[in-house]
């Protein structure tokens, strides 16, 4: 499968292994660290950043994609919908049907109001169902939520918020032995013990897996609960535009059937947007490990409505995206793969950087290797750098792979690439919104009444960078904590008169900053029609 | 650039060669609602069937993670009436009349074996249904661990089995009651809810920025 160029660097790389072995390359400085990100890291790219011209964060950069989003107007502005005939009713609207909406809609069931949940394609396809790698949670004796603490706020740069960062590690033990007693599979040994290994900027082994099928593993086990309580999931129907009521709090929803085209209108006491991340906006033109719906539409009809976005300009580019070959192009090959004992290594054969550096700097480490160091292997699609993966058999022993890894092992085994023998070869692909809508400990949006926010879709739980198995995590806590709170928040609310005003004043400002373009927001699908990836 | 026909529904279209077979709809002008989710063979949305000209054998595959080749016949089934039985977890145990009440078609499994020449992920279905009838569900789990739900079994059944679903069950089942409990989890939610992080939370939250960054930088690395 591979070139013969590649094969030539393949055999550089067998012939450092054994020297490599057992040997931990050194960890960067802070110093360090700080000049390869600002070099390399897409983020510091200034020509891909736009300004925000209107709303709560004018002023502000944000990546040009997203941006021209933002300054779109909306799909309603020229529909005429009644608002009148009502199509549902619910005590609790939850918009995305990932593991952070899951999550909600069954704890706002179990706290007993009445739940819809909305969904663009089926309910579980979402960024969640493809976690490989795994989840933290500080549960091991040498551990403790304050380390916890720690590792995540220095991996997010000091940024994270620490109401937020605090509910995170406090609950993330009980997150997981919620998901243990829904049934989730978790990888433990015969008596019980989790099997927990580091993740990039982790300063204890504390990540918990199902193989490298975890978000699968905890998303089939979510949605099978929602099923089992009959929640009422509409599939292929987006929300397009959040409804207020004559207080300007969240009433609902105008949704759209993918199918049909039909708008419908959704009215409920509360409102959670789950609608996860952004990948297939493709920013700077990287490819993406995230799902099909993954377009932003979350941040677009909250920012809409007025909620505040907070590091909206932080992006987490995974630093080992598949970089061969082309038909996975981008698609994600987990941390955990370097978690077990895989380097990454030039095409010199050189372990340029220790494999667990926090994610954007790995990134950047091989972006760096790639591009100014001239050590990355040529690719039909740009270049990559080795991750040595037959070392993970030579240090957890034969099978290893196809017990802890399996399905990267059948991912590249289709393409006759296999990795318990020959390393493979991997390039930062895009991978995870750090920033989003700002919300409170309680989960409950930034300046919009009965209007909550869980998941992806959130800024500000991670800082300005997240750490591998953060994320499930913050889905579980947050989302479950959403469905809780806005199951409460519905028992007091009368919902009045439904209006879509916010996308009129909306409307307005951007024809005053001159920006009244063309197009339709929010996306809800890429365009890739005609197009060959 | 080397190109491949296919066949997409049964209309003739040339595509690149190096494109899997959803790339290749796309490629051919298809705007995608269905039977398209995660696009890297995590979800199950693509299932698809596909024949090569003028060969008899029929092939279930995930268009997303199959290379088109030349003289493909292909369609995509993008929803089959599988057959989830709701229940109310608590109220199970792991015991094998759970499967005779909640799926009992498994019973009428004829052996042909037809469920795992149509995984699309190389499980032993056939062998994990059987586990399920005895009532061995973590081995069933087990088996089924890699199912993506894709349901190409589900079409190919002759005795009508929702094969992902009884897997799920079973791992649910094992998750719940099988698998030993933790009993370092426990202990710590156990420590946590009896405030013992309180304190310690609140002290490190409030340190000032550049403290913290020292505790950082210094802190030291579990091996
Ligand atoms: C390949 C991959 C691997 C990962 N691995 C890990 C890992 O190992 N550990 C970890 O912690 N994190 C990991 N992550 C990150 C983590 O999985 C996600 O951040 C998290 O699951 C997001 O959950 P969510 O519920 O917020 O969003 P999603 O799971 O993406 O769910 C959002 C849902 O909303 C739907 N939706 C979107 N727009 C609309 C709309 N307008 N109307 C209605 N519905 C809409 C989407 O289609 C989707 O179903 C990984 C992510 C990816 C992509
Ligand atoms: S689209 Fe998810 S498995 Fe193919």
């Amino acid at each position: 499968m591979y070139t013969e160029q590649m094969n030539a660097s393949v055999r550089k790389v067998e012939a450092t292994r054994d020297a490599r072995m057992g040997t931990e390359p050194e960890r960067m400085s802070a110093e360090q660290k700080e000049q390869l990100l600002a070099a390399f890291h897409p983020d510091y790219r200034e020509d891909a950043f736009d300004t925000i011209a209107i709303g709560p964060n004018k002023g502000q950069k944000v990546p040009k994609e997203l941006g021209r989003l933002l300054h779109t107007n909306s799909r309603l502005l020229n529909e005429q919908i009644d608002l009148d005939r009502i199509d549902c009713d619910a005590d609790v609207l939850i918009i995305g049907g990932g593991g952070a909406g899951a999550s909600a809609a069954i704890q706002a069931h179990a706290a007993g109001a009445q739940v819809m949940m909305v969904t663009k394609l089926r309910i579980g396809d979402a960024n969640t169902m493809m976690a490989e790698g795994g989840i933290q949670a500080a549960d091991q004796p040498n551990d403790s939520p304050v380390q916890h603490y720690l590792d995540a706020f220095g991996g997010g740069h000091f940024a994270a918020r620490p109401e937020l960062l605090r509910r995170l590690v406090m609950e993330a033990p009980d997150a997981i032995r919620w998901l243990n007693d829904l049934g989730v599979m978790f990888d433990k040994d015969a008596q019980g013990n989790m099997v927990t290994t580091h993740g990039g900027g982790t300063s204890r082994k504390r990540m918990h897996a199902c193989k490298d099928y975890s978000g699968a593993e905890i998303m089939r086990t979510l949605r099978d609960e929602v099923l089992n309580r009959g929640i009422p999931v509409i599939e292929f129907t987006s929300a397009v535009e959040l409804l207020k009521d004559e207080n300007g709090n969240a009433a609902g929803a105008v949704l759209l059937n993918m199918e049909t085209d039909e708008y419908l209108v959704a009215r409920a006491k509360t409102v959670i947007l789950a609608t996860g991340g952004a990948g297939r906006l493709h920013y700077q033109g990287f490819p993406t490990s995230n799902h099909y719906g993954a377009t932003a539409d979350g941040l677009v009809l909250g920012y809409r409505a007025g909620v505040p976005l907070l590091y909206q300009d932080t992006i987490q580019y995974h630093p080992t995206g598949v970089a061969f070959p082309s038909q996975i192009y981008g698609a994600l090959v987990t941390e955990k793969v370097r978690s077990l004992g895989a380097m990454l290594v030039n095409c010199e054969g050189e372990a340029f950087m220790h494999p667990l550096e926090t994610r954007d700097v790995a990134a950047a480490a091989i972006i760096r290797e790639c591009s100014e160091r001239g050590k990355g292997v040529d690719t039909p699609l740009g270049s990559g750098v080795w991750l040595d993966t037959p070392m993970i058999e030579r240090i957890g022993g034969a099978g290893t792979i196809e017990r802890r890894i399996p399905a990267m092992l059948r991912m590249y085994l289709n393409y006759g690439i296999d990795m318990r023998t020959t390393p493979i070869l991997v390039y930062p692909t895009l991978h995870y919104q750090n920033g989003g809508l700002e919300i409170d400990a309680a989960g409950f949006t930034k300046s919009v009444g009965n209007l909550l926010a869980a998941g992806e879709v959130v800024g500000g739980i991670h800082g300005r960078n997240r750490l591998m198995g953060n994320s499930l995590l913050d889905i579980i806590v947050f989302g479950r904590g959403a469905g809780k709170a806005a199951a409460e928040r519905a028992k007091e609310v009368t919902v009045g008169k439904l209006n879509l005003d916010h996308i009129h004043t909306y409307a307005e400002q951007l024809s005053e900053a001159g920006l009244a373009g063309d197009g339709l927001s929010p996306l809800l699908l890429p365009n890739y029609a005609r197009k060959a990836r | 650039m080397e190109t491949v026909n296919i066949y997409l529904y049964g209309k003739k279209y040339s595509v690149p060669a190096d494109l899997t077979i959803l790339c290749a709809m796309e490629y051919a002008g298809y705007t995608l609602k269905r039977g398209c989710g995660c696009r890297h063979g995590f979800c199950g949305a693509c299932a698809t069937v596909y024949r090569i000209k003028g060969k008899n054998e029929l092939k279930t595959c995930l268009a997303c993670q199959t290379q088109v080749q030349e003289g493909m016949y292909i369609a995509s089934i993008p929803f089959f009436p599988a057959d989830k039985r709701t229940y109310e977890i608590n109220a199970l145990r792991p015991e094998q009349q759970v499967m005779m009440q909640l799926y009992p078609e498994i019973y009428a499994c004829i052996g042909c074996n037809a469920c795992t020449k149509a995984c699309t992920q190389g499980l032993n279905v056939m062998q994990y249904i059987a586990y399920a009838q005895r009532g061995d569900f973590a081995k069933c789990a087990e088996e089924s661990f890699d199912c993506v739900g894709c349901g190409c079994c589900v079409m190919r059944c002759p005795a009508g089995i929702s094969h992902p679903m009884v897997g799920l069950l079973a791992r649910r089942l094992t998750g719940k009651y099988i698998a030993p409990e933790s009993k370092h989890l426990t202990e710590r939610v156990a420590e946590i809810n009896a405030g013992q992080y309180d304190e310690l939370i609140e002290k490190i939250m409030q340190k000032p920025i550049d403290e913290i960054q020292e505790l950082y930088n210094n802190r030291e690395i579990e091996k």
